[in-house]
């Protein structure tokens, strides 16, 4: 087995799905992001699986699978199953009422029963399950409402089926399926001829959803499947590729990012040593560009998770990271840099001192860049760094080059930040520096306020030369002779130092 | 305001940061080719500032609107292409290339722009680049390099295309990772009509396997491709390959390749004749028109009149008429609003003779279902396309089942459904008049000018002339004209300077002498109003109008109070004065140049204000040059001349700045500029010195 996935709990809400366990996402922005935007009336339609569905029979109810002897159990079932398998409009909530509440009750029942009752899952019924489940969840989603839908802003469009009502649907059709995927008595080399490739495309495009709670569901079954079907194993990685480099490089829209990432990052996890290229390519062609993107902040913690995770197996890749990371660093998105600050924290804690010498140039230009940002969340996200152990222990060991590379900015900052708070923390983040290395700094400060005098003198004597210029130039237009002489005096011996300078 | 809901296809709305390409990655069997550039060019996004004619990034949100900022710094490129090859060409350079590797240069220009690299080579060292750009991930760059590679292969002799192009199009079919794959779909047409027989066959076959590629992204490029692939191949081989390859795609496992296939359609369709149609097409097109996924049926509706077209009046009436009935009503009201969008061309592109009850029998009754569909964005396409129909209809027809249409819609709550109709109320001039609409449209004209949406607002304004001329001069001032004036002062200044504008517009179609009755009266009272802000209006009104209303009417009663104006407290209405006066001296006079204006602006030259002072000297030289060319001499020797005035005797250094015409001049910074000002001053002292 080349992968292995952490033991599943055994969950029964999507709530806790049993994934790795995923840090919250950062709260990067201090600034409560409430939409200015009206909300938009709910359009009323319908989704696009009831098209074809015009049957509308009466459904009877049946009796309780537990009053009938084990013999008639099966027959039973199935012909629950195929009363499952109708569908209805939620969104119309008064049409058919019997007819769904019969329904409702015989989910019920399917997930009371394969969840309790053991010797229920035999061969016959599995064509039967998969088939109830394929008609109640695989549909073409339906076109967003919203095609600027920003999912951090706006109100998600809950799927009608799920219903405010827990009891709803579609709910029960995704938990009867996670039950019967958990049952002690699910045979995968049974299921495996009924979930294939092609059930698993279905699943993987669902997750565009625009329901959180769907997507949830989703999450944890596709999990469960990646554990117990070894053979979809790298059709579901591929199939997850094909759909993040879409997200990244054609649509730029994909509901399900995070929920994926998610599944990944615990995958990522089981991972043998030494990694396959396979893998190694994904992280650097997939997962790294997918820093590119708009919605970054979406799905950023499962993100980094799944860089860290990366890191921790093999700590040879942290230099493409970083690189890669520094590449792809944003250059207007004050937000964005701020996640990118998180996660080069989260990196660089578990960084090895080796891997930290071969980036700390490129990565501490960076980080200066970053500190004298005038947006003060950025600098101060940057100057955490400073608070962080570790990292200063492999500032301290490598300071001959890390400070040069931030002593300038710093030093400018210090004088120039519009924000106290930041100028009193670059005051810490300096005197840290004057402890770790006296004589250095003495020097630094020594070259750089040299380097500043030299600045404004030249800065000085520019501006002389031009206002003498500009004088010169007046005269002139006015054409009068006399006054032509001073300004001429005045300039001349400056054009010669100035000229011996360059 | 129009939602665009098909945002399924190739090509990506571009996000807002700007990325250069990085260098071209390989993919090979182990990560450690992967090259990263020194480190400079991870940072080349600081290049910002330095001139990228090429990798403008596509603008625009929506990819379904091709060509929005797309390409256009790209065609600096194209001309470095062409022009560096025919430079070199002629003059017969010809010794070693230097090869790709030493061509883009290392380090920080390794991610230089492609004009800039194709410019340092020669013709045959251009492909090895390209093709590196043809595998990059980003797809802007990858577009812009099988641009340039389909623009080179036009150069090629067929011997040379199949020396060198052929192999590179195969290298890129065959490449590990999909880039190159999707790139090399678009380069089998341009190779394919000057092969041999031999190679075309294996082009043929190459892209046949990319058709069923294992990655959806190159399935995707390949059937974006199809139809232009199909148009150069022999009748035979469209018929025996490419309809086998349409029927895989259009039944992919994707929408989004599904969808692609429905393009295609068109490009084979026009290739066949009615009896292969029918057999080999039809069944496919009748299945993607209902397809479960909408995104398919919005393909076909949106591409419903070049379907239409290409597939000829019989299957139009049999399959297609139907097809789009269903599309009227379906489900999705993203396929509904594509569908109602066609239905004036479909009623254009149906035979004469019969179109008139197809309509009446086939499609008005939908239509008159979509009137009151649910859906706002049906509802407006509906009307931006609907009156459209009563050319087709006639008289008749018009005013007893479009007219009842026109005028729900006219009632419609949402504006944007009532601007539709009212902008296109041309077409129903010509057939009925629009006598037969005034009296619901004028209800619905008030609404819109009052909505409290600026740019609802803004779009009536827009139509307030051509409204003007389809209901007359009477109409107009009877109940129209208010509303225009009152537009005037509306609290946002895009509606202000928009009533502007339609003031000119309106004294353009009803003339000189309505303008002096109706219209300057109100404009000039403004003048005395306490807003600065409205006495500014009367400003930019002078300026628009003045022009329109001749030398009389500017003179005699505009000119007088502009230059009472000159002595308004606020300094922006007084620099304003100096703008106008600037902008109408070429309609005034001499007299009133020399004996009235000048003074004004003399007198606003010495105003505490600079920019007063900055507008007024800018208006005196160009009244004074007015008045030189007149010929009058002026003699104004004792004010300080304009700074462009006169630059004859040195030349000045050149001055960030002084392109804005504003303010003084400024010290530069920067060595550079630094080191060009240093030789000007050497060059102005040697200068000054040799003349004395």
């Amino acid at each position: 087995m080349e992968t292995k996935l952490p033991p599943a709990s055994t969950p029964t809400s999507p709530s806790s799905p049993g994934l790795s366990p995923v840090p919250p996402p950062d709260k990067v922005d201090g600034f409560s992001r409430r939409s200015l935007r009206r909300a938009r009336p709910r359009r009323s339609h319908s989704s696009s699986q009831f098209r074809y569905q015009s049957n509308q029979q009466e459904l009877t109810p049946l009796p309780l699978l537990k009053d009938v002897p084990a013999s008639e159990l099966h027959e039973l079932l199935s012909r629950k199953l195929a009363q499952c398998g109708v569908m209805f409009d939620f969104l119309d909530c008064v049409a058919d009422l019997k007819g769904k509440e019969v329904k409702r009750a015989a989910l019920n029942e399917l997930v009371e029963c394969v969840g309790s009752t053991r010797g229920v899952l035999i061969e016959p019924v599995y064509p039967d399950i998969i088939r109830m489940i394929s008609v109640n969840i695989f549909r073409t989603l339906p076109p967003s409402e919203n095609p600027e839908f920003d999912p951090e802003e706006d109100e998600p469009n809950l799927e009608p089926s799920f219903g405010r009502d827990p009891r709803h649907g579609e709910r029960l059709v995704y938990e009867f399926f996670l039950r019967f995927l958990e049952s002690p008595d699910f045979q995968p080399s049974v299921a495996k001829r009924y979930v294939d490739q092609k059930f698993v495309l279905m699943l993987l495009e669902l997750f565009d959803s625009e329901d959180p709670r769907e997507r949830e569901y989703l999450k944890t079954i596709l999990h469960r499947v990646y554990g117990k079907f070894l053979g979809l194993r790298a059709y579901i990685r591929k199939q997850c590729n094909h759909i993040f480099l879409r997200f990244i490089y054609e649509f730029e829209h994909f509901n399900g990012v995070a929920e994926l990432l998610e599944i990944l990052g615990s995958i990522i996890n089981g991972f043998a040593l030494p990694l396959k290229t396979e893998h190694k390519q994904f992280l650097v062609r997939v997962l790294i560009p997918l820093h590119s993107v708009k919605s970054l902040s979406v799905f950023h913690a499962q993100l980094a998770y799944c860089v860290v995770q990366f890191l921790e197996k093999d700590a040879t890749l942290t230099e493409h990271v970083i690189r890669g990371l520094l590449k792809y660093w944003p250059k207007t998105c004050t937000q964005k840099e701020v996640m990118f600050l998180g996660e080069m924290e989260e990196i660089l804690d578990v960084i090895e001192p080796s891997q930290f010498v071969k980036i700390q140039e490129p990565l501490f230009k960076q980080v200066a860049r970053c500190v004298s940002s005038p947006h003060f969340q950025v600098a101060e996200r940057a100057l955490y760094f400073w608070n962080n152990e570790y990292i200063l222990s492999l500032i301290e060991d490598n300071c001959h080059t890390v400070l040069p590379a931030v002593f300038g900015t710093l030093y400018q900052v210090s004088k120039e930040h519009w924000n106290q708070t930041i100028v009193s923390l670059i005051y810490n983040v300096l005197k840290t520096f004057m402890e770790m290395n006296g004589k250095l700094f003495d020097e630094l400060t020594a070259s750089y306020k040299l380097e500043k005098q030299q600045e404004q003198q030249k800065a000085q004597e520019r501006q002389e030369l031009w206002q003498g210029l500009e004088e010169l130039r007046l005269r002139r237009l006015q054409g009068t002779q006399g006054a032509k002489e001073a300004p001429l005096q005045r300039l001349t011996p400056q054009v010669a130092t100035s000229g011996g300078q360059s | 305001m129009n939602p665009c809901p098909c945002f399924f296809r190739l090509g990506k709305g571009r996000r807002g940061s700007i990325r250069f390409l990085s260098p071209p990655v390989f993919l090979s069997s182990d990560l450690q080719l992967l090259q990263w550039g020194s480190e400079g060019s991870l940072n080349h996004r600081d290049r910002n500032s330095t001139p990228q004619p090429l990798l403008n990034p596509r603008g625009g949100l929506l990819p379904c609107c091709p060509g929005a900022g797309r390409g256009r710094g790209l065609g600096a490129g194209r001309e470095a292409v062409t022009s560096s090859r025919r430079r070199k060409n002629m003059a017969g350079a010809s010794g070693l290339g230097t090869g790709p590797g030493a061509a883009g240069g290392d380090g920080d220009d390794s991610l230089y722009p492609i004009a800039v690299l194709i410019d340092e080579l020669r013709n045959e060292d251009v492909q090895p680049p390209l093709e590196n750009l043809a595998t990059v991930e980003e797809t802007v760059v990858r577009d812009k390099a099988v641009e340039s590679l389909r623009q080179i292969s036009q150069e090629h002799t067929p011997v040379a295309l199949e020396a060198y192009f052929v192999p590179l199009v195969k290298r890129l079919a065959s490449g590990d990772w999909f880039t190159s794959r999707t790139s090399a779909c678009g380069l089998f047409s341009v190779c394919y009509p000057r092969a041999s027989n031999a190679v075309k066959a294996e082009i043929r076959q190459q892209f046949r396997s990319l058709c069923s590629d294992d990655t959806p992204m190159v399935r995707r490029a390949a059937a974006s491709k199809l139809g232009e692939f199909a148009k150069v191949l022999e009748l035979d081989s469209v018929k025996s390959e490419i309809v086998p390859l349409f029927t895989n795609l259009a039944s992919d496992e994707q929408d989004s390749v599904r969808l692609l296939a429905v393009e295609a359609c068109v490009s084979i369709a026009q290739l066949l004749s009615q009896d292969d149609l029918e057999t080999l097409v039809m069944p496919t097109l009748r299945q993607a028109a209902e397809d479960k996924s909408w995104r398919v049926r919005y393909m076909v509706a949106d591409k419903f009149s070049e379907l239409q077209k290409a597939m000829g009046p019989k299957i139009t009436l049999n399959d297609l008429i139907p097809a789009f009935q269903n599309l009227l009503k379906d489900c999705e009201a993203e396929v509904r609003a594509a569908a109602a969008h066609k239905v004036k061309e479909l009623g254009e592109n149906l035979p004469i003779e019969d179109r008139e009850t197809i309509i009446m029998n086939q499609i008005l009754p939908y239509i008159k279902e979509l009137v009151s569909d649910t859906n706002q964005h049906v509802k407006s396409a509906l009307a931006s396309v609907i009156m459209g129909l009563s050319t087709i209809l006639g008289k008749e027809n018009t005013i007893e089942h479009l007219l009842p249409l026109f005028l729900a819609q006219l009632k419609d709550e949402c504006p944007e459904v009532r601007l539709n109709i009212i902008s296109n109320l041309d077409c129903v001039n010509e057939v009925i008049g629009i006598r037969q609409l005034s009296q619901s449209l004028l209800p619905a004209i008030v609404e819109l000018a009052e909505d409290a949406k600026w740019r609802v607002r803004l779009a009536i304004i827009e139509y307030m002339p051509l409204l003007a001329g389809q209901l007359g001069v009477e109409f107009f001032d009877e109940k129209l004209n208010s509303l225009c004036m009152a537009w005037l002062v509306d609290h946002v200044y895009a509606i202000r300077e928009a009533a502007t504008n339609n003031l000119m517009k309106l004294v353009q179609k009803f003339g000189t002498e309505w303008a002096q009755n109706t219209i300057v009266p109100k404009v000039l009272v403004m003048a005395n109003d306490p807003n600065y802000l409205h006495r500014m209006t009367t400003l930019f009104c002078i300026n628009a109008l003045s022009e329109a209303c001749g030398q009389e009417i500017t003179t005699k009663q505009m000119l007088p109070i502009v230059l009472k104006m000159a002595g308004d407290q606020v300094a922006n209405v007084r620099f304003n004065v100096a703008k106008s006066l600037q902008k109408i001296g070429p309609i005034l006079d001499t007299n009133a140049l020399q004996g009235e204006v000048k003074p004004v602006l003399q007198k606003l030259g010495q105003d505490e204000d600079m920019d007063v002072k900055y507008f007024a000297q800018e208006a005196i030289s160009v009244v004074a040059q007015r008045l030189r060319k007149l010929d009058f001499p002026v003699k104004d020797s004792g004010e300080p001349s304009v700074p462009r005035a006169d630059k004859n005797h040195f030349p000045r250094p050149r001055v960030p700045g002084e392109d804005t015409g504003k303010g003084p001049v400024y010290p530069l910074h920067g060595d550079t500029r630094d080191t060009l000002a240093q030789l000007e001053i050497a060059e102005l002292v040697h200068f000054s010195q040799s003349r004395d």
